[in-house]
This record gives C-alpha cells, structure tokens and sequence, in this order.
C-alpha cells in the first residue's frame, strides 16, 4: 500500500518526530510494508471471530482489581532521579504554554 | 450590549453541550496505590505506574470502578457489561506516559439524563450521551519560580488520579440551563459520595461546546468548544458572550470555523486557541495492558444497593410520601446532611409537614446560612419539640420560646420546660377553673357574645391567657370557652 509524503509527514508529526528527508524515505517505504501485510491480513476470513485487542477471559465480572489501599511510592527524590533537569521538587521541561 | 443581545437571541437559537470532568473521591489513583490526597509537596505521591515509567503496568482500582458505576446511575445511565479502556495519544510535559488511558467507543455507562428546571417554566431533561473513566493528568506550573520565564515546572501528584467524563447531549438551549444542569451535576455527584466537586480543587471541570442556528433551523451550526470555565458562574457567563460573539459573525456575514476558545474571566471574553489542525487526531487505540471492564448483574446491583437515594429522587420522594410542598422539598434535599437531618425529625415526631415547616423556617433561619452540621439542636431533639407541639401539649407560641432557649443550651425541651417553668396548662381542672373566672369577671362581653356579637371571644381567650400567663393553649382555651358560652 502505497502512502502518500504528506501522509508520512503527518504521522511523523503526531509521533513528535522530527526526521530528516534520508529518514523520511525509509520510514515511509517501512510503513508501506507494514500496511501491506497489514492488507494480507485483512483478507483472512474471520468471520464470528471475536476481535483480540485486549486479553480476553471468560467472567462475568473483572478480576484483578487493586482494593482501594495507599501504598507510598518512590518519593520525591526517587520520581527525579532520571529528570533530565529538576529543580525546588519539580521536572523542569523548556517553556510550555501549549501546543 | 444588552438590547443586542436581545435581538440576537430572538435571531438565533443556541446548542450547548457540556463536558464535565469529576475527580473521583477514592484514597488511591485509578491505575496504581498512590495516595490522591490534594496539596502534598510536589511529587511526592509518585510510583513507576503513574510516572509512566517503561515497563510499569495499570492495575484498576475497584473503587474507582463502584463509584463511577454509583455516579452512572444516578444520572439514569445504563451501565454496560463491559467496556474498554483506550489510549489517547498526545504529548505534553505533566503526561509522563504520552497517552492518557480512557474509554473511546465502549464507555462505562450510555443514555442517561438530568433534569432541571427549563427556561420557559417546568422541567426538562438534558440527555447524558456517556459516562467514562479516565486517568487525570498532572499540574504544568507556568509561573512562580525564579527562572519560570524559561522553564516549565511539571509536579505529577494529580497523574493517575480517577477521573470521569460526563458528556452531555446537545440539549441545552440557553447559558441558564447549563447553569442549571451543572448544578444537578454536582448535586447529584456529592449526594452519592462520587465526589466533593470542590471546583478550587479542580475536582469538578467544565468545557462547553457551543454553536448557534436561526431559530427554526434543525441543522447544527459550527461549534466552538470553550474550555477553562473555572466556576459555573464563569460557565453561565463564557456561554453568553460565545453566543453573542457567533450571532455578531453570522450577522455581519462572516463564517464561523470550528474551534478551541479560551474563556478569560478578567475580561468576559473568550479567544481562538491557535493550534495546529490536526492536534486533536489522537490516535486512540485499545489499553493492551488492560483487560475489559466486566460489571456482573450482580454487582451492578450490589453497587445499587449500597447507593445514597439521589437528590432528584429524593425530593419526589419527600413530596409523595411526606406530602411537602415543593419548594419545601427543594430547600430539604440542598445537601444530604440536611435531608438526613430532616427525615430524622420526621422519624422523631411522625408529622413531617410540622418537621419541614421547623426545619426550614424556624431553624435554618436561626442558621443563618451556616451548614446543618453545625446546628446546635441535634435532630432527635427537635423532633421532641414537634412531638410536643403535634401531641397539643405545647401551643406555638411556647414552642418557638422553647426551642429560643434550645438554640442557646442545646438541651431538650423537657430539660428547658423543667427549669424554666415553661410549661403549658393541660389540667382540665385548673383551665376550666380559669375560664369560669374570667368568664364571671366578664359579664358584659358574655352577654354581648350571646347577642351574637361572637367577636368579642377574642377578648376573653385574651383575658384567659393573660390569667394564665400564656401557658394555656389558646385554640383549647378558644374551644372551652365557646362550649361555655353556648350552653
């Protein structure tokens, strides 16, 4: 399947990619690849197949929910411990108003 | 402005739809064991899951789940069997995961309804499309800092924490009627214990999407969706100026765009938002850390019979049942903690409109404002009084001295009539001695009553309250009197 440059430059935009033309070519044709055995797929009769997009379990009901009990986390110093820059307890980002 | 706006409205017919989002009031986040406890020091309530951390994973906290499911059925919602979380993709500082986890196309809950009072008189129903669950995201802290002219601050305390989105349909036509369902909204919301909807908390969020059509038109017009209505006052007034702003483009020939507006409550007015076109493309897909949500029949019902009677319900109830006026049935149910105070003086006294008449006159004037809770006189001892008063033991008049005296102290009546002396004259004997007194001592006005000038009756249950000192029950004293006077 064939998508078009624009297509491939809005995704990379969504993506927050920021890709130089060389990058733009191969990740277009690998998305090409993609959506064409995406295709092949699509041809597979699954008729009365429930669609698995989420494990699946046989229960009236959700197992495996958390009672409503805290638990400390990792603390302050444990959340900035990898924070490319930090500051008074806080993550610091370059300005943002919005986007 | 006013006389336009005026013209414009008769023009023009407004559509508003409302998002409401609810902080829900568990102990923990939605996804992970953090405590959601507001205004802890920043980062502070943080683990893997909520950092969005690689390779951490959601757990669903069933709390979340029960109150969102309790929030659903009192808006007259039906809850699904099963529905799905889904990302919502999007990037920005105070998301750590890149996505927020919701639900797309299989919501919670669907079709349900608030009804508030219309514009035109009476009441309507505004349509609830959806009811879903959603992680919040955290705080961006714009300015404050020494060096916040380069840096955003980011504290993540609030990611996690459970959220639900109430959409509304269309249905609503002027900015008052918003106002009015906002209120239901949060009415109903802390009747159930969902949330305290504390709006300086953010616990309760608003945006609108507004757009107008001529009147007769049933297609849609162009909406603009007007975000960061900070108080439901702000709601009321953000959708009046929209409304204004899209009839002066209309009329003056211009075309609307569908857009993202800003509403600044400095000035009233509400500004494009500049974003790129696609920006709400989120891309969303199903959670694949997530299992679907599955709500058994049965505990559906056990989540419905643990529910607080909802407030709409409530008042139906207190006006068929009790057989209160409306109005008495509106002031009642303004908070739970009231109508729980009501219905325990009803249970007290068995004479509920006596009970409303007490609560809502004498006592909530009495407080002034202030909350039930802080009433000096507890339930149970008000209905003593109206136990009193129903039984004819106490006339009015004393009653409303006694309970004087029980907003003071706080003691029962009984204690009160003890010490003070307070008390009313129900011995026959001692009321029938009275009557023959004054009526001996009137022999004018008893010949003047039995020419059939029966007016003067007054005078003489006056003279037998005055010998009494007011402890007799003047309608007895009238009733003893004309059974004397005819004979």
């Amino acid at each position: 399947m064939k998508i078009s440059p624009e297509q491939a430059a809005m995704v990379a935009d969504l993506a927050n990619l920021d890709l130089t033309n060389e990058e733009m070519q191969r990740i277009t044709h690998d998305l090409e690849e993609i959506l064409t055995h995406m295709e092949a797929l699509n041809r597979a009769d699954t008729t009365g197949v429930e669609p698995m997009a989420q494990v699946l379990f046989d229960a009236a009901e959700s197992p495996l929910l958390r009672a409503d009990e805290p638990r400390p986390g990792i603390g302050v110093e444990g959340a900035l411990l990898n924070a490319p820059l930090s500051g008074a307890g806080h993550f610091k980002v370059p300005k943002v108003i919005e986007r | 402005m006013a006389a336009e706006t005026e013209d414009l409205t008769a023009k023009y017919e407004a559509v508003i739809g409302l998002e409401v989002h609810v902080q829900l009031a568990t102990r923990t986040k939605i996804f992970c064991a953090c405590a959601t406890s507001f205004g802890a020091p920043a980062n502070t309530n943080v683990c893997p899951v909520c950092l969005g951390l690689p390779g951490a994973l959601p757990v669903l906290n069933r709390a979340a789940v029960e109150m969102a499911v309790r929030a659903s059925l009192g808006l007259h919602c039906r809850v699904n069997p099963v529905s799905r979380f889904a990302r919502k993709n999007y990037f920005y500082p105070d998301l750590p995961k890149g996505y927020q986890i919701s639900q797309y196309d299989e919501p919670l809950a669907e079709h349900g309804w608030v009804e508030v009072a219309a514009a035109g008189g009476g009441a309507k129903r505004i349509g609830v499309t959806r009811v879903h669950l959603e992680d919040d995201a955290g705080k961006s802290i714009h300015d404050g800092f020494r060096d916040s002219a380069d840096y955003t601050y980011v504290d993540l305390n609030r990611a996690g924490t459970p959220l639900i989105e109430i959409v509304s349909e269309p249905d609503i036509r002027t900015p008052d009627e918003a106002y009015a369902y906002l209120t239901a909204l949060k009415e109903t919301m802390q009747f159930l214990g969902v949330s305290e909807c504390d709006m300086e908390k953010g616990q309760l969020r608003c945006d609108a999407n507004v757009s107008i059509r001529p009147r007769g038109e049933t297609k849609l017009g162009t909406k603009a969706e007007v975000k960061n209505l900070n108080s439901f006052r702000f709601a009321r007034l953000a959708i009046e100026y929209e409304i204004a702003r899209q009839a002066r483009v209309l009329t003056s020939g211009g075309r609307l765009v569908q857009e993202t507006r800003l509403y600044n409550s400095e000035t009233g007015e509400t500004a494009s938002m500049r974003s790129k076109e696609h920006a709400h493309d989120y891309r969303y897909f199903p959670e694949p850390d997530l299992a679907p949500v599955r709500i058994s029949a049965a505990w559906l019902e056990e989540i419905r019979d643990a529910m607080p009677e909802p407030p709409a319900e409530k008042r139906a109830r207190f006006i068929a049942s009790y057989g209160l006026r409306e109005y008495d049935a509106q002031v009642l149910t303004g908070s739970r903690e009231l109508s729980d105070y009501f219905e325990a003086v009803v249970k007290a006294c068995g004479d509920a409109r006596l009970a409303a008449n007490w609560v809502t006159g004498d006592l909530m004037g009495a407080l002034d404002g202030k909350a039930i809770e802080e009433s000096p006189v507890p339930a149970g001892r008000l209905g003593e009084l109206c136990t009193l008063i129903a039984k004819g033991e106490i006339s009015g008049k004393l009653a409303k001295e006694i309970f004087a005296r029980m907003l003071e102290t706080g003691d029962s009546p009984s204690v009160i009539m003890e010490r003070e002396g307070l008390r009313q004259i129900s011995d026959k004997g001692e009321l029938d001695r009275i009557v023959n007194e004054v009526l001996a001592a009137s022999a004018k006005q008893v010949e003047q009553y039995r020419a059939g000038k029966t007016a003067v009756i007054g005078y003489l249950v006056g003279q037998v309250m005055k010998a009494t000192q007011g402890q007799a029950d003047p309608a007895a004293v009238r009733e003893l009197l004309q059974a004397k006077l005819a004979s």
